[in-house]
């Protein structure tokens, strides 16, 4: 697809989260990147606007949070921050990891991720709720990760989340979407938009998960972790628009049998 | 001399030494007395003092005493 013809799409239909319009429905995180100019590459290549980042210790001497070149990478590319609470298992935890990412990024949006074990990596929806409400009501806007729970899902709205953000299936697995028949449920009830996070595979779940109604999907170990990063995040971006397009044209109903589209009428006597 | 805890290690205290002081030294960059970093650039760091966020504009006037516990955070890759 041709650079024009993207942006035409993403300017007639875009996707508006917290009062802001983004013209791509890809949300990348940016994980599991072996280094920071292939990252950037990667990012630019899938077309992304909003990006997440983690909240970690200023390490002068290498490491995970050596220096603040990330962040400046993403203000380089025009790519907002979505600063997340990855690592919290507590609702005072994310909490306060919300308002040192909101101070030292100067953004009110965050990625709420509270996780009940390191295991599973999945949401603890007791304390997911909890931080919610107490986030919402010091004025962020929260993008809650939660389970493929359309009650609870339901219940994050009813708090005032910005989004909802149900996975897929857990964190890295790459197996795609466990349960579309809840992701469809959620889609269905919610009146915020539904972002399909984690478990995203390869192109095809990303492209489900907007059949499926969802507003944007959110990856990265996907794009992070594969073979060729640039490439794959070019996929994403394709399967992200081609789903949304599927979505709103109307997909034909499921047969049980066949139906021809060539008429019998005419037929010649051979 | 006496000590803090930076960033979970500790770290020796200068009598006088105030929070822009730490963030001068952990990032390299000067920090001017509003807490923006003397380049121009952003500079994408928040510091927690014992617990409590203290806001970039309060950096030059307040002062880290001993056996503080300061966490000085910024945005690294992540999900």
């Amino acid at each position: 697809m041709t650079q024009a013809l993207t942006d035409k799409l993403s300017q007639a239909d875009p996707f508006t989260v917290a009062g802001v319009a983004l013209g791509s429905r890809l949300i990348m995180g940016t994980g599991g990147a072996p280094s920071l100019d292939g990252l950037g590459a990667a990012l630019v290549a899938s077309g992304t606007e909003l990006t997440t980042v983690a909240m970690r210790r200023y390490a002068t001497g290498g490491g995970p949070g050596a220096g603040t070149n990330l962040f400046e990478l993403l203000l380089e590319n025009n790519i907002r921050v979505l600063p997340n609470t990855a690592g919290c298992f507590t609702a005072r935890e994310a909490v306060m990891t919300a308002e040192l990412a909101r101070e030292a990024l100067e953004t009110d949006w965050v990625k709420l991720e509270v996780i009940a074990d390191e295991h599973t990596l999945l949401p603890d929806a007791v304390e997911l709720v909890d931080a919610t409400e107490q986030l919402v009501n010091r004025g962020f806007k929260v993008f809650a990760y939660t389970n493929d729970d359309p009650v609870v899902a339901l219940r994050l709205e009813q708090l005032g989340a910005a989004a909802v953000m149900p996975l897929g299936a857990p964190i890295g697995t790459g197996l795609g979407i466990l349960n579309p028949h809840n992701i469809e449920l959620i889609v269905s009830r919610a009146s915020v938009p539904v972002v399909l996070d984690a478990g995203i595979g390869t192109a095809s779940d990303a492209a489900l998960a907007m059949e499926l109604g969802c507003d944007a999907v959110l990856l990265a170990t996907a794009v992070t972790r594969a073979q060729d990063p640039v490439r794959m995040a070019e996929a994403f971006k394709h399967a992200v628009i081609g789903g949304r397009l599927a979505s709103r044209a109307g997909r034909i109903p499921k047969r049980a049998h066949a139906l021809a589209s060539s008429a019998m009428e005419g037929r010649p006597d051979l | 001399m006496s000590t803090i805890h930076l960033n979970g290690a500790p770290a020796p205290l200068a009598a006088g030494t105030t929070v822009a002081d730490l963030v001068a030294a952990v990032t390299g960059r000067a920090i001017l007395p509003t807490g923006q970093p003397a380049d121009g650039r952003r500079l994408g760091v928040a510091v927690a003092r014992n617990a409590d966020i203290v806001p970039r504009s309060r950096w030059s006037q307040t002062a880290v005493e001993t056996d503080d516990d300061v966490e000085i955070v910024t945005a690294v890759q992540g999900g």
